[in-house]
């Protein structure tokens, strides 16, 4: 864990990096996320003071969208999708497997931090699905065996 | 040795890596030099993934391959179990008509070259010598409509920016195809990228704009990797540049930004919360200013109707769906892909005869057309021809061309119900019938499901409720999945409360 200067040296380089963009917040939350694995609430602040928002806008914003964070996920972020043509070939069933086998839920962390499991609405990989997303690759016609994927 | 395996997410996802892998040890093994080409997809999704090797009679094709089927490469190719025949020669190819994918799956999508010599480029060097009003009345005259769902006329909303006063102007790709069962967009900008990138400067030169974005969803890992590489590629050979620049912007997992003035919102850094229009963003857009929204098929089918004319284009089509539309048949079925087709196939030739029916074996129950937002049809419609107004008649909507086959052990009482949740949990909260509707809605089907008939009315009002008094299609269409559910498998709904009972 960075401690509170190194942090907010990091995110000042951040908020640098990304002047003269036009609309910059969400690749600046973007980039804070790839550094950090979450958005830290001491960067709102200071988000909010180089953009010249107010905090609310700026936690606004990074409720609003699922893929921000607000606390570190698992070591792995295990994305299951669920829309309709990856239902059709036995998402929710597979789904259903995958959870009872890391006994978790939806947008749950395993206690021992390995595993984060969330749902995602279409991964484009809807002629063969099921479809699933581990750590950032994809995966067509996932089931059960994904999670040794995620075993360590 | 030369090969072809594709990097789109599809093949990935199935494989396509570790077959490269297999190749170079393979051919390390054996003292065989390869040069492996990465390209788009053929849209052939169940044969991925799909190697193609390089021979003077052709590409021949090999597929669904696994590394145990790498070996057999290099020996007699005729004799290789997954050995196809040439690609080109292959049904699902021969009966398209590809306009906008010409080049996916052919060739190398980040090779400028390749592009150029597969007829890249030449609809931006024909409008760079024409003038604004021609550009846009070549477009106009094409007859495209915007892909992405709505099917506004593309050249009149160029033509509304272009005339529009204002120094700055913004072209503005949606690539923020969130709808299950749709993959165009993320195929053609994975196959073909230089393509999105000429249509978008040819957008740039009919509506005097200098700058560009495409909104890319963040479930698209691949597509942005690639469109990065390519606008870097572009711009250091003056396709680019101070005339016409552009960036590549990714969302944060919000299907309600493929919703244009949600979009604009999110591109801007706001919530993406979708805004009441008037006023149009062709006259007030990103940051205010005139702004062209087009999905990336829309913009991508611009390159070809400069390079060989509004009338060519045209010719293709039925009623007033002019050109060719991109099917993506996907759910349960034996064959899915992308399949680029002049309007007016019926669904039913769609389903059965292209997509061989289901993967399952199983009769097909119901079809929904148009993504989550998308009418359920039974097979009893299935002599609806594919256009935009066709499906009106219907009740229902073509949308981005997006089919979701789905056997006989579906629950069309389920798919209402998910068609609401999806709502709620998507839903930008900006207005009430689809923030509240979409919930009750939830808990309306959960009664039916209880075998609490008396919740059939409310339904039904709440949907219409929704259809007119939402601000945005979210809200509006949702009650299409749930309505034709209801209309066309009332079963469904009455074994709910025998169960219950």
């Amino acid at each position: 864990m960075l401690d509170s200067h190194a942090l907010s040296d990091r995110i000042a380089e951040i908020l640098d990096a990304h002047q003269g963009l036009e609309g910059p917040l969400l690749p600046i939350l973007h980039a804070i996320q790839e550094a950090f694995g979450y958005i830290p609430e001491a960067a709102v602040p200071q988000i909010a003071k180089a953009l010249m928002l107010s905090k609310a806008e700026v936690h606004g914003v990074i409720s609003f969208y699922h893929d921000f964070r607000d606390k570190p996920g698992g070591r792995h972020v295990l994305k299951l999708c669920r829309a309709e043509a990856c239902q059709t070939m036995g998402a929710d069933a597979v789904a259903d497997r995958i959870k009872k086998a890391l006994g978790i839920g939806w947008h749950e962390t395993t206690p021992d931090g390995r595993v984060t499991l969330e749902p995602v609405f279409c991964l484009g990989l809807c002629a063969c699905g099921p479809a699933a997303m581990v750590d950032g690759r994809l995966v067509g016609r996932v089931d059960e065996g994904v999670l040794a994927e995620v075993a360590k | 040795m030369k090969l072809y395996v594709p990097l789109d997410s599809a093949a990935v996802a199935l494989g396509a890596d570790r077959i490269v892998q297999a190749i170079l040890d393979e051919a390390a093994a054996r003292g065989v030099e390869v040069q492996i080409i990465r390209n788009g997809s053929r849209g052939m999704v169940w044969l991925e993934p799909l190697v193609e090797v390089v021979t003077d009679a052709g590409r021949i094709g090999f597929g669904p391959m696994t590394p145990a089927d790498v070996p057999g490469l290099f020996g007699d190719l005729a004799s290789h179990p997954k050995a196809l025949g040439l690609v080109e020669e292959l049904p699902w190819m021969k009966g398209q008509t590809r306009l906008t994918f010409a080049r996916v799956g052919v060739i190398d999508p980040l090779s400028l070259d390749d592009y150029r010599a597969h007829g890249g480029l030449v609809g931006l060097e024909r409008a760079k010598g024409m003038t604004k009003a021609e550009i846009v009345a070549e477009v106009t005259e094409s007859g495209l409509r915007g892909r992405g769902g709505a099917g506004f006329p593309t050249g009149i909303k160029w033509k509304t920016v272009s005339e529009a006063p204002g120094e700055q102007k913004y072209i503005v790709c949606n690539a923020d195809e969130g709808d299950s069962a749709t993959f165009a967009d993320r195929m053609l900008m994975e196959g073909d990228p230089f393509c999105l990138i000429e249509g978008m400067a040819i957008a740039g030169l009919a509506c005097g704009a200098s700058k560009g974005y495409v909104y890319i969803r963040s479930e698209y890992p691949v597509a942005i990797r690639i469109m990065d590489e390519a606008v870097r590629i572009a711009r250091a050979a003056g396709i680019l540049g101070p005339a016409f620049d552009m960036e590549i912007r990714v969302g944060a997992g919000a299907y309600v930004c493929g919703e244009e003035t949600s979009l604009l919102n999110s591109l801007e850094g706001k919530r993406g919360i979708v805004r009441a229009k008037p006023p149009l963003p062709a006259l007030q857009g990103f940051m205010g200013r005139p702004t062209v929204v087009n999905n990336v098929i829309s913009l991508a089918s611009v390159p070809v109707i400069l390079a060989k004319g509004a009338a060519f284009y045209k010719d293709f089509g039925l009623g007033r769906s002019r050109g060719t539309i991109p099917l993506q048949i996907a759910g349960n079925v034996r064959f899915g892909g992308l399949y680029e087709v002049a309007f007016g196939l019926t669904l039913g030739q769609i389903v059965n005869e292209i997509g061989g029916g289901t993967a399952s074996g199983r009769p097909v129950k119901a079809v929904q057309v148009g993504g989550p937002l998308g009418a359920w049809f039974p097979p009893a419609l299935f002599d609806t021809p594919f256009g935009y107004e066709e499906f009106g008649a219907k009740d229902g909507l073509i949308g981005h061309a997006g089919l979701t086959v789905a056997d006989d052990t579906v629950d069309m009482l389920a798919m209402a119900r998910f068609a609401m949740e999806f709502c709620a949990i998507e839903s930008c909260g900006k207005c009430t019938p689809c923030r509240i509707g979409s919930t009750r809605g939830v808990e309306t089907i959960d009664r039916l499901a209880r075998g609490d008939a008396s919740a059939l009315p409310i339904l039904t009002d709440l949907c219409n409720t929704m259809k007119f008094g939402s601000l945005c299609a979210l809200g509006g269409f949702t009650p299409y999945p749930v309505l034709s559910a209801l209309t066309h498998f009332p079963d469904d709904f009455a074994r709910a409360k025998e169960a219950a009972e």
